[in-house]
């Protein structure tokens, strides 16, 4: 996706955004935002609360103090109504892609969908899920178990079922954590697809730099509870702050 | 500010740690809460139909064989047992009347609910856990479907079914572990067995013993999935589930039992 392509229009707005937990403060005072059809990665730390943000974002957690907008609804303002509907249009993908074991993959994408628009055909559910596992290469595994699966497949899976509700924003939590260098590439290249081929506009959680480098569009960098850096991969990490350069040279160097 | 999920993993973690007496003072209102919702919820349209017969089938299965060893020892064992007291007498006659009262009105409920609790309450509350710990029922949230109508209900309205109409089954193959002691010992046959057995119950053991069921049925699926539905910790806490929907359901089952045996108890004298 080209800067031309990026829509100026804010999808995402976060505002002086603080959550902690107990007597520990992840997020101090977030200012974050999202333009239409962008790819913006959110690097950080483990344990810095970028999951606990994108969280944040789907209403699975309260923010303690702030603004948090999304396609101009206050997430933690509305009602519940209003909140499943929102949740249509923001599709989040889990970290360890979050299948329900218990279900076959046709069934783990028929799920939402069914329970999601209900005046749908048997004939429409079928090829609504064909069409999506054909979007992420897995077609072949329809009737397969997730346990059957590798992480790599679980995690297209996962992304296929996010798709199939049409999501307008993608929320990916760690996409590539736990994959070997390959299938990273492969989930990099998905990601870039769905943006392309979906229109979709996606915050990208991960502290892997090769990923953050092959489908950000900007990059934000959460350090000490806060977005200090944000900017084009290379404005980000062309700096000698000590808190940012272990991060790159561990990625590159090592 | 309002929560808009129900993970208890994250307001484990939000809350400050409360003295004891708060706790357990904030876990029963989180009880009433979650039991408030099911009524709220579990019957109100789109029904998750398929998914209850699912849970159906499978917690009549999961405890058919089980249920049907212990219910056949048991009617052995009780009438073998009460024999010689009834001898004593000469009213080993009694024996079918004895067997059948007590059979439906307190083993049978009792017998089939703790089996059930130890079988159906611990893989429920052990499934939903992990489901939460996997972060599965996060991903059912945030899909804008209701996670609680689907995992929740669907178990808790299934054990409610099935347990009674196990209960009426361990009855039934009770009567005939006792039959066989019986016809054994005394020559008994089967016809009078269960003519002296059927004319001893009362339409009051029935009713008694079938709400006894529900009640029973409908404590061990709430316990494993308010346990499962609310774990946290890792797989530690999958454990802790599934552990304490068995120990709290059997302990609940136990208090039931002493409550309704005042409470029907009343309407016999």
């Amino acid at each position: 996706m080209t800067k031309e392509q990026i829509s100026p229009e804010k999808v995402i707005e976060v505002k002086g955004l603080y959550k902690s937990f107990g007597n520990y403060h992840v997020l101090k005072g977030v200012d974050l935002h999202l333009n239409k059809r962008e790819n913006l990665v959110v690097l950080g730390k483990s344990g810095t609360g970028k999951s606990v943000l994108i969280k944040i974002l789907v209403g699975l957690l309260t923010p303690d103090q702030g603004e948090v907008l999304v396609l101009n609804q206050h997430v933690d303002r509305i009602t519940y109504k209003e909140l499943l509907a929102l949740r249509l249009k923001v599709g989040f993908s889990f970290q360890n892609s979050a299948l329900y074991d218990s279900m076959t993959v046709r069934e783990n994408l028929e799920f939402p969908l069914v329970r999601n628009q209900r005046r749908l055909t048997k004939g429409e559910v079928n090829s609504a899920v064909e069409e999506m596992l054909d979007a992420v290469g897995l077609l072949h595994t329809i009737n397969q178990m997730p346990s059957e699966l590798s992480g790599g497949q679980r995690k297209r899976i996962g992304v296929a079922r996010t798709l199939i509700l049409r999501p307008e924003i993608m929320l990916y939590d760690e996409p590539t954590a736990g994959l070997d260098p390959i299938t990273c590439l492969e989930i990099n290249s998905l990601i870039n697809e769905v943006q392309e081929r979906f229109h979709t506009s996606s915050i990208i959680i991960t502290h892997d730099l090769t990923c953050a480098k092959a489908v950000g569009n900007r990059v934000a960098m959460l350090l000490d509870g806060k977005f200090e850096r944000q900017g084009t991969f290379e404005e980000v990490f062309n700096t000698a702050d000590e808190r940012v350069k272990p991060f790159y040279d561990y990625n590159f160097i090592q | 500010m309002k929560n808009k999920t129900d993970n208890p993993v994250i307001l484990d973690e939000e809350v400050k740690r409360p003295g004891k007496l708060s706790r357990m003072f904030i876990t029963l209102s989180d009880v009433f809460q979650f039991m408030g919702r099911f009524f709220k919820e579990g019957f109100l349209p789109p029904y998750e139909g398929k998914e209850l017969m699912k849970q159906c089938y499978d917690i009549g299965y999961r405890s058919l064989a089980l249920i049907s060893l212990t219910g056949f020892i048991t009617g052995v064992v009780f009438t073998k047992q009460s024999r010689p007291s009834l001898a004593e007498f000469g009213a080993t006659s009694w024996l079918p009347s004895l067997v059948g009262i007590a059979l439906l009105r307190t083993l049978a409920p009792l017998l089939t609910s703790l089996i059930a609790a130890g079988k159906v309450g611990s893989s429920i509350g052990a499934e939903l856990g992990s489901m939460r710990v996997t972060e599965q029922i996060d991903a059912m949230e945030v899909s804008a479907t209701n996670p609680f109508k689907f995992l929740v209900s669907t178990r808790v309205l299934a054990a409610t079914i099935t347990i009674p109409i196990l209960t009426f089954y361990t009855a039934m193959v009770g009567m005939l572990g006792a039959l066989l002691n019986v016809s054994m010992s005394e020559g008994t046959s089967a016809k009078l067995f269960f003519q002296s057995s059927l004319e001893s119950i009362s339409f009051l053991d029935i009713t008694a013993s079938t709400i006894k069921a529900v009640i029973f049925g409908f404590t061990i699926g709430m316990v494993g999935c308010y346990q499962g539905y609310n774990s946290s910790k890792g797989t530690e806490g999958v454990g802790k589930a599934a552990n304490s929907s068995v120990v709290i359901g059997m302990f609940l089952i136990f208090i039931e039992e002493v409550v309704s045996v005042q409470f029907f108890g009343l309407f016999r004298t």
